[in-house]
């Protein structure tokens, strides 16, 4: 018998009035994945986490936690998930530690063990020689992590994180992935709701939403494969000049600027690129070019381009 | 009056900067939110202001539109003195940031409508300039629906026009591409181009390193300091060492064993591989091979991206 999936929606809807904010949405999560679930805001991230932890009902549909119905969830599944919703309640007057024994009070940690517990979460976080500063003074990355160890105080088997590095500076971002990864070698499952995409290549499956549907799941390798079309990658001594260019040729979002090159992504690439050669050659700009491997980001683009 | 648009003959004086920071500090109690920071940003250019929350960016934005005075250094927008010309300057300048200003409950047009009145767009120019933001945004189809029920993307060019009504040669962004769709944002970033391709300054603050890399120069502060500035291409010649690509599966598991390898000073997850911080990526690459013979990896020497650089600026600053 295949294993039960720590996360399961079958047809999974919520409807605000006229609004659809989650639309017949259906995912399998097997333990200890790590899932991302990428859109927009109010493409339905935070209205299917809420589902997902069992605080707000769905309309219609079916969702599973850890093989409970999350309509009808008792305490029992509920002491088995973590959830770090956008705005996590930190007491900014508390201390980094008073704030971590405060959860543990919520989750009613046994007092045998908790201390040794909050060490290891502040030594986990790095935040130990931070631990007497009140919330409320950290830094915009330092208060994630201290969010983070809070919904983690009580060995939650299922983590949810809602845009979790949302606004936090690149080093801090990469120090939070870090500890995601921890948690995935000790098998606990993270489902991750993010805005950004670079973030999304860095998951094991990845669910794009947009408008309350689910328009793609899988390994960021295989979504890749599903583009139709290419991306050309664009080299020339002015880069900045010539996506300024190219914008026009190419509405729609069509070029980007990746570092130092252009991402000119294209339904017919030959086409594409013989008519950037004579834009760019009209500007007196000589030109490089060649395929490359399309982002996340290029595909969802497409895909949003589809739906009009 | 107003003033009469300067002529682009050789014997006309030279336009002042849009924008001159000296020294320029600001200081809550004891903290100093924005300590000595000295630029300037020249007409028609891009400016990108970048730094993680808290660094002081919007302290800065605040005290060059003449909302916030400054405690000491001085600055300049259009020629206007920040301290004592913040009534000048306000006609001089667009300000959008990432809260909308939009009211929710008015429809698109009562939107327009309502910031002309706050501009005081003459009548005769207001309908011009209010099919201009339409057609800019493009919203011909939705001129009558309720700002509540666009999408961030629609919301976001609209403000934008609203911010832009009166045609201010000089426009602030605080992060004006915050939580919206990958689409909008490429697309708000053709009418930035459009913008600055006709004379405007624009001054944008942003989290998107890729968005930075679409500026013509870049200034990065943090903890209240100005600590790089300068084109990105300028900015990347600085980067100490150079860098490795590695792609491969599961990177996570990978970046604990390539950490560990003698000549590699740093490996971050970056995308859906890693980037190494390498001395010499000539010699480690053929070593990361040998030292990851089980694995399939594709490795390549790629100039630093800007997430590379500030992550090494931020890292020698903290230890």
């Amino acid at each position: 018998m295949p294993e039960t999936p720590a996360i399961r929606t079958e047809k999974l809807s919520k409807r605000f009035g006229e609004l659809a904010a989650v639309d017949e949405l259906s995912l399998a999560i097997p333990a200890g994945e790590l899932f991302g679930l990428v859109g927009s805001d109010g493409a339905g991230k935070s209205t299917t986490l809420r589902m997902l932890t069992g605080i707000m009902d769905p309309t219609a549909g079916e969702v599973f936690v850890l093989g409970e119905d999350m309509r009808r969830a008792g305490e029992g599944v509920r002491s088995q998930l973590g959830y770090m919703s956008q705005r996590f309640g930190l007491y900014p007057d508390l201390t980094v530690q008073e704030n971590l024994r405060f959860y543990a009070d919520i989750q009613m940690i046994p007092r045998r063990g908790r201390e040794a517990r909050i060490a290891e979460l502040l030594e986990f976080g790095k935040l130990t020689p931070f631990k007497d500063r009140p919330a409320g003074k950290l830094s915009g990355g330092m208060k994630q992590k201290l969010g983070l160890a809070c919904a983690l105080v009580h060995r939650p088997r299922v983590l949810f994180l809602d845009e979790p590095t949302n606004g936090v500076d690149p080093v801090s971002r990469r120090d939070f992935w870090r500890i995601l990864y921890g948690l995935l070698a000790e098998g606990v499952t993270v489902f991750v709701a993010t805005a950004y995409l670079d973030e999304a290549e860095r998951c094991g499956r990845v669910g794009l939403m947009h408008r309350g549907r689910l328009l793609a799941c899988d390994t960021p390798k295989n979504l890749r494969g599903i583009l139709k079309g290419g991306v050309l990658e664009l080299a020339t001594a002015d880069p900045r000049h010539a996506v300024r260019a190219l914008s026009g040729a190419f509405p729609g979002g069509s070029v980007v600027l990746f570092g130092e090159r252009l991402h000119l992504f294209a339904p017919d690439p030959q086409e594409a690129e013989a008519r950037a050669r004579s834009v760019l050659e009209a500007q007196g700009l000589e030109v490089a070019v060649r395929p490359v491997q399309p982002t996340l980001e290029d595909l969802l683009v497409s895909l949003l381009r589809e739906q009009g | 009056m107003p003033e009469p648009q300067p002529q682009a003959a050789a014997t006309a004086p030279p336009l002042p900067p849009a924008v001159v920071l000296r020294e320029l500090t600001r200081r809550f109690g004891d903290f100093t939110a924005v300590n000595r920071v000295s630029l300037e940003v020249t007409r028609g250019e891009i400016f990108g202001f970048l730094g993680p929350n808290g660094a002081g960016k919007s302290t800065t934005i605040r005290m060059l539109c003449g909302i916030l005075p400054p405690t000491s250094g001085s600055g300049s927008v259009a020629g206007f003195d920040i301290a004592s010309q913040s009534e000048q300057i306000k006609k001089q300048i667009g300000y959008m940031s990432q809260k909308f200003s939009l009211y929710e409950d008015l429809t698109v047009e009562e939107n327009i409508d309502f910031y002309s009145g706050i501009y005081r767009i003459p009548g005769a120019k207001k309908r011009e300039r209010k099919e201009w933001v339409i057609e800019m945004a493009g919203l011909a189809d939705r001129r009558g629906a309720r700002t509540a029920t666009l999408s961030g993307g629609w919301k976001q060019r609209l403000a934008l026009g609203c911010a832009i009504l009166h045609e201010p040669p000089i426009v602030f962004l605080d992060e004006p591409t915050s939580g919206v769709d990958p689409v909008s944002r490429r697309s708000f970033w053709e009418l930035i181009y459009r913008l600055a391709g006709a004379g405007v300054t624009i001054f944008v603050t942003t989290h998107y390193l890729e968005e930075a890399e679409c500026c013509d120069r870049l200034g990065f502060i943090f903890g209240g300091e100005l600590i790089a500035l300068g084109s990105p291409a300028e900015l990347k010649k600085g980067f100490p060492g150079e860098i490795v690509a590695l792609e491969c599966e599961r990177p996570f598991e990978v970046l604990k064993r390539v950490e560990a390898l003698p000549g590699v000073r740093q490996a971050t997850l970056f995308g859906a591989g890693l980037h190494l911080t390498v001395d010499r990526a000539e010699t480690l690459i053929p070593a990361l091979r040998e030292a990851l013979p089980d694995l399939e990896v594709h490795l390549e020497r790629i100039a630093p991206s800007l997430e590379d650089l500030f992550v090494s600026f931020m890292e020698a600053r903290t230890g």
